[in-house]
């Protein structure tokens, strides 16, 4: 058996992103951690009573309010004089993080507690069956979003939440990609070894919402990133640091192995609105390689 | 030793004296008075607290329940919206077992907006699990955030407890007070002990899902929890008097029923105006009496149906109304004298307060009126009749 | 009354969800395998493990069969076989 402090026998689907994102992260923080943690596949899927995948201290509230409880823990650890040795992890999923979540998050960061907190992006509500979200991308068929006559799927752009966490003037903010495991695990280090309130997103595909194999989920995070579509970058103490892309792919290529965007390969206009976006996250983020 | 005290300050130093370790409020009329006196005492070190200034009521709960979590005594104060907004948390830090402490300055509810005195509030919450004590006086409020520390973090209870005391009337109300020496409250109430936390050597699983096959079970312990402090309320505040000298809280308390024919039923501040309308209605000769909810939650069945016995006709006074039914304390009194089989009294439910509607001796009196008059399930007392002509 | 308050950490491991798998499994072929635990990355059970090249393996009592390790690692050294086969 694996020496990992997210057990398995817990109940994710076959080959789901966030389950390896959350075991890559809680293995670089390390036993001295807590984890606060929002409702969702995550939660969901990882302590079904009497069972928990979890070996550190590990609480569950609400839907909305991982980053106030944690901030909460952070507090307590702070008036016990043990916050210097243990990290603080607030995570919860995109719909978790940017919609009914943003307010806590909001205040945990602009009071500046050393938390780190960890958004598992799987741009939808997975767990309540594939809704939309404030992160799912343009045009992506969700069940609230479902692409008909009068429709091409999700009419709005991605919420840019790792930028509206770096507005808040916190010293760490960072995307990651499952395609990319040990650049997570690097990420997790870095920004525990900050003190201070941290962001981290990470884009996990979900084989069940987006419509891909169970085998493919590292193929496609790659390929997310590949295109552009998945910026990765980092924002030290407000610096931009991007993972520049060694070879820029069409996003064809990103949106053909996933049966959400599958209404879009025929659309020309589509795909041309899509690959703008990633033509602008490439620019903004200085996402192209030198040469 | 007696110091004249506003309610608010008053509750702010009894809370400093209890040594909660994270404390964390957002503003809300009519509760800042107390979070602001706790946020100078931390600023001036005489209060060694994490002061948590947060962006909502949600995430004030929030951070309380993650501080209780870590095996810290949190606390926390809010009213009205303030609490409807926390409402799911305090249902999650009851379901938790999290021994939370909190006041609500008790305040009307919107739609209209209303800043001022009715209980409506806490009655948002009151199937969440958290017992629930109100107070009558400023000294009451100050004792029973003593005896809700102690009760709650026993460790056979692990409940969150609510001090209820009513907006503007006690919290901005000045009385002299019998404050308790940081002495007193240290040997009263012991540091926090707990194993149920978040700690990095013994690393548990808190907040899990319970499917069917769980949940009904783990819901029952609370109910049964609550079950066993109707035996351990009464020993609480008997501790409370032999070690303060005084009466407070307790299960419920009766004033003047000895021999009762008539009955008021009522909670918080308004057994204040009730007692001197009795000694009125006493000096003409009328046998009638008081029986004081000391304590909502649990409720007390046994007690209320035992002190009611030998009364014929009883008024319930709310200072809210579950719209579309009946004032909450007339729902549960009726429903614990249903008990007495034959020997039901005839009860009335009034309604009196709403917005704080003040509420006079005359009030009382005209209450007492129709109490001996037809029974009456949900009568509003001192509406202005020039205001319900129907407008627009 | 109180009881049930919390999980026991790891307690997960009761439930053996190798049971899930009907039609493959991973055979670790340990014939070019390089040692770049891409595999133990990419797991999302986290059930693979091994101390060097040609030496890794999973937990049958726990892999899904989602064929993740097969799909990442870069010599093919992985392959997805029938459930049925004997490794």
């Amino acid at each position: 058996m694996t020496e990992t402090l997210f057990k398995p026998g817990h109940t994710a689907c076959a080959g789901c992103g966030q389950a390896i994102a959350a075991r890559l992260v809680i293995d670089a923080a390390g036993k001295n951690t807590m984890i606060a943690n929002n409702t969702g596949c995550l939660e969901v899927f990882s302590t079904k009573y009497p069972e928990s995948a979890w070996c550190v201290p590990w609480i569950h509230s609400l839907f909305e309010n991982c980053a106030a409880v944690a901030s909460g823990v952070e507090s307590g650890l702070k008036y016990l004089g043990k916050k210097d040795a243990i990290n603080v992890i607030a995570q919860g999923g995109d719909g978790g993080t940017a919609d009914i979540g943003l307010q806590a998050l909001s205040g945990m960061l602009e009071r500046g507690h050393d938390v780190l907190y960890v958004c598992y992006d799987n741009e939808a509500y997975m767990n309540t069956g594939i809704q939309r979200s404030g992160l799912t991308p343009t045009t992506s068929n969700t069940t609230t979003t479902p692409p008909g006559s009068a429709s091409f799927g999700n009419p709005r752009p991605k919420k840019p939440m790792p930028d509206i966490a770096a507005a808040h003037g916190i010293p760490y903010v960072a995307t990651a990609s499952v395609g990319y495991p040990q650049d997570i695990q690097k990420k997790v280090k870095k920004a525990l070894s900050i003190k201070g309130p941290k962001y981290i997103q990470i884009h996990v595909p979900c084989p069940l919402g987006w419509r891909h194999e169970s085998s493919q989920t590292s193929e496609v995070a790659k390929l997310a990133v590949e295109t552009g579509l998945y910026p990765i970058f980092e924002y030290e103490n407000g610096q931009l640091i991007p993972r520049k892309i060694a070879s820029v792919k069409p996003v064809e290529e990103y949106l053909k192995v996933q049966g959400r965007f599958k209404h879009l390969l025929k659309d020309a206009k589509g795909l041309k609105e899509i690959q703008s976006v990633a033509d602008y996250n490439i620019k903004k983020y200085q996402l192209k390689a030198q040469g | 030793m007696k110091q004249f005290l506003e309610g608010s300050h008053a509750v702010a130093e009894i809370v400093k004296r209890c040594r909660p370790g994270v404390v964390s409020a957002y503003p809300i009329t009519p509760q800042t008075h107390i979070v602001e006196d706790l946020a100078q005492m931390v600023s001036n070190q005489e209060l060694n607290a994490q002061f948590v200034n947060v962006e909502s009521e949600h995430s004030a709960a929030s951070v309380v329940l993650g501080g209780e979590a870590t095996g810290v005594r949190s606390y926390t104060a809010t009213s009205s919206q303030g609490l409807l907004l926390m409402a799911e948390v305090v249902f999650n830090i009851a379901g938790m077992r999290l021994p939370v402490v909190m006041t609500t300055a008790n305040r009307a509810i919107s739609a209209p907006i209303n800043i001022w005195n009715d209980q409506q509030d806490v009655m948002v919450v009151r199937d969440s699990g958290w017992v629930l004590f109100f107070a009558e006086s400023i000294q009451e409020a100050v004792d029973l955030h003593l005896q809700a520390y102690k009760l709650g973090e026993d460790p056979d209870v692990m409940l969150p407890v609510m001090v209820n005391m009513d907006g503007f009337i006690l919290t901005h109300g000045m009385e002299a007070v019998d404050m308790p020496s940081q002495e007193e409250v240290d040997r009263y109430l012991p540091a926090y002990k707990t194993t149920y936390k978040l700690d990095v050597e013994n690393p548990l699983t808190m907040g899990y899902l319970a499917d069917p096959d769980y949940y009904l079970e783990i819901r029952y312990m609370v109910q049964e929890t609550h079950a066993e402090l109707l035996g351990k309320i009464p020993h609480l505040a008997g501790e409370f008097k032999k070690t303060f000298g005084r009466e407070s809280g307790g299960l419920i308390q009766t004033y003047r029923m000895e021999d009762a024919e008539q009955a008021f039923v009522a909670a918080g501040s308004v057994c204040g105006t009730i007692r001197d309308a009795i000694d009125e209605l006493r000096a003409k000769g009328k046998k009638v009496g008081l029986v004081k909810i000391a304590t909502y939650r649990p409720f007390p069945k046994e007690a209320i149906a035992s002190s009611l016995k030998n009364v014929k006709e009883v008024a319930v006074v709310d200072k809210s109304i579950s719209l579309g039914g009946f004032g909450p304390f007339y729902t549960d009194v009726t429903s614990a004298l249903s008990s007495l089989g034959t020997a039901i009294p005839k009860t009335s439910g009034f309604v009196l307060g709403l917005g704080g509607r003040d509420i006079r001796v005359k009030s009382i009196l005209d209450v007492y009126e129709k109490l001996s008059g037809k029974q009456v399930d949900c009568a509003f007392i001192g509406l202005k009749q020039e205001l319900l002509a129907e407008t627009e | 009354m109180k009881g049930h308050m919390t999980s026991k950490p790891g307690s997960s491991v009761a439930n053996k969800t190798g049971s899930w798998r009907t039609e493959v499994k991973p055979k670790f072929l340990r014939k070019n395998c390089i040692a770049c635990r891409m595999c133990v990355y990419i797991c999302p059970e986290g059930i693979i493990s091994g101390e060097g090249k040609n030496m890794f393996g999973c937990d049958l009592d726990y892999c899904k069969g989602c064929g993740s390790c097969a799909a990442i690692c870069p010599k093919k050294d992985i392959e997805m076989v029938s459930e049925d086969e004997k490794i």
